[in-house]
């Protein structure tokens, strides 16, 4: 044996050791946003043990999310809660590319049950002290919520009685300790296995506000991180992914 | 750039929080430092504890337990429907309250350190001289721990202004009500305005420097008394 064939030999014996670390089972940092952090853990699990890559994932606001992607923030994908921040991410060249991963529903929810009737009976009535909704400004369920609340031509009639959360995680806390009667938060947030968990709940038709489409974008860190690429693509095929997505109360 | 009509309600409304949280503050830290700078029982190390408790937890937990606490499913504000009271979330009222327990220390630590730096010996005199208790406290105690007033109400003040993790779980963000402004630099933040977000961004910074400042030069309490 020549010291040329036994120095590639220990090349090759190095490089077995590695190919499980990093071809086979690799990692990947995921940001989620907060209305999707219950579906995704559920997610992250399956596709773990399927690809026997391992994520991390970081759950918040999609705002501040891109505030940090933006200076350098150690996330190879985002999930975020709208469409215009990976779009923004992508005309910036921080992202790679981007699809639509789910589309969110809006629901009229309250902790306490039989308070809604499966209508806006109880928005017209107006005898409810607080309505909790996510800000339109930052929020995407924030934006879809007035937009629904005018359709409705009940803005004017409830507009006094908001509870802003910065978040639809926020807003849903406001609603389950009870200091607000009403919110209305993400189908998400308040629907497991296809069943409210909890109170009661008016969900509130598509047709009443603008698609609220939750991209996902692969950023230019995650560019050649298998992981994140995996889980990229396992987000886009129908199956396992899809099914348990839409189980959350998600469309797609 | 001129600042928006929501931006200047939201520094009024922050004076105005941090103005009346201090004033109450005062007002309960002064017996509770008295308390604890002449008390003998074995509660003293507990309730020592208890207050400084809010330096060291994170605000959120605060006002996490304080949105649970006060709302109608909890102990405190279950009691106040009973007695046919709003509960406090959501309101100006629930912020103070939160201001309060958020700020404690930084009023009650400096004034027990003021308290403690007299010693027993002045008050000992004054009661040879026969004064009475309440004069004692009045003639003797106040004057000589004013050092330690100014920088608990400037430190509270402080600390209330710049408050943002106990307001944001309990507040609402209601324009006028609860909005203050770290809530609406959050927001400016999160909307990606940032052009706002530095204007008043830089305000705080500017105005934390400037009340640091003066409160070092007018007392020169860092240096005498550990505050």
């Amino acid at each position: 044996m020549n010291p040329n064939t036994l120095s590639s030999f220990f090349r090759i014996a190095l490089l077995a050791c590695l190919l499980p670390a990093t071809v086979h089972a690799g990692h990947a940092h995921i940001a989620v946003a907060s209305n999707f952090a219950t579906p995704m853990k559920k997610l992250a699990a399956q596709f773990e043990q399927a690809t026997g890559h391992t994520l991390t994932l970081s759950t918040g606001a999609t705002g501040k999310f891109y505030a940090q992607i933006k200076n350098g923030a150690p996330f190879d994908m985002l999930l975020a809660a709208d469409e215009a921040t990976p779009a923004r991410l992508m005309r910036e060249g921080d992202a790679i590319k981007v699809q639509t991963y789910a589309i969110g529903r809006l629901v009229l929810w309250s902790d306490r049950p039989g308070y809604i009737t499966g209508n806006d009976a109880v928005l017209r009535q107006n005898r409810f002290k607080r309505l909790a909704i996510a800000n339109p400004k930052l929020a995407p369920y924030g934006a879809a919520a007035s937009e629904a609340l005018t359709q409705l031509k009940l803005i004017d009639a409830v507009q006094n009685k908001f509870v802003i959360g910065e978040n639809i995680a926020q807003t849903y806390q406001f609603v389950a300790s009870g200091n607000a009667e009403l919110g209305l938060v993400s189908l998400s947030q308040v629907m497991q296995d296809g069943k409210l968990t909890r109170g009661s709940a008016w969900v509130i038709p598509a047709s009443l506000h603008a698609p609220i489409r939750q991209d996902a974008v692969l950023l230019k860190r995650g560019e050649n991180n298998e992981a994140a690429r995996a889980l990229f693509d396992y987000l886009k095929t129908p199956g396992a992914a899809l099914t348990l997505i839409r189980s959350f109360g998600y469309e797609r | 750039m001129t600042l928006s009509a929501p931006d200047i309600s939201a520094i009024t409304l922050t004076l105005q929080l941090a103005a009346v949280t201090t004033l109450l503050l005062m007002l309960i830290a002064t017996p509770l430092a008295w308390w604890l700078t002449h008390t003998r029982t074995r509660w003293r190390a507990a309730v020592t504890a208890l207050v400084a408790l809010p330096l060291v937890l994170p605000p959120t937990v605060l006002g996490f337990y304080l949105l649970v606490l006060l709302g109608p499913k909890g102990a405190i504000g279950h009691w106040m429907q009973q007695l046919g009271l709003d509960t406090l979330p959501f309101t100006f009222g629930g912020l103070v309250v939160g201001s309060i327990v958020f700020s404690l220390p930084f009023a009650v630590q400096p004034i027990t350190n003021a308290f403690a730096a007299i010693g027993v010996r002045p008050l000992e005199v004054a009661a040879t001289l026969r004064a009475s208790v309440w004069d004692r406290f009045w003639s003797v105690a106040v004057p000589l721990a004013r050092p330690g007033f100014i920088t608990a109400a400037v430190l509270a003040f402080a600390h209330t202004v710049g408050e943002f993790g106990v307001v944001l779980m309990l507040g609402g963000n209601i324009p006028g009500e609860t909005r203050v402004l770290s809530v609406a630099i959050y927001d400016h933040v999160e909307a990606l305005e940032y052009t706002q977000a530095h204007w008043l961004s830089a305000g705080l910074v500017v105005f934390s420097f400037v009340v640091l400042l003066m409160l070092g030069r007018h007392s020169g309490q860092w240096q005498r008394v550990p505050a």
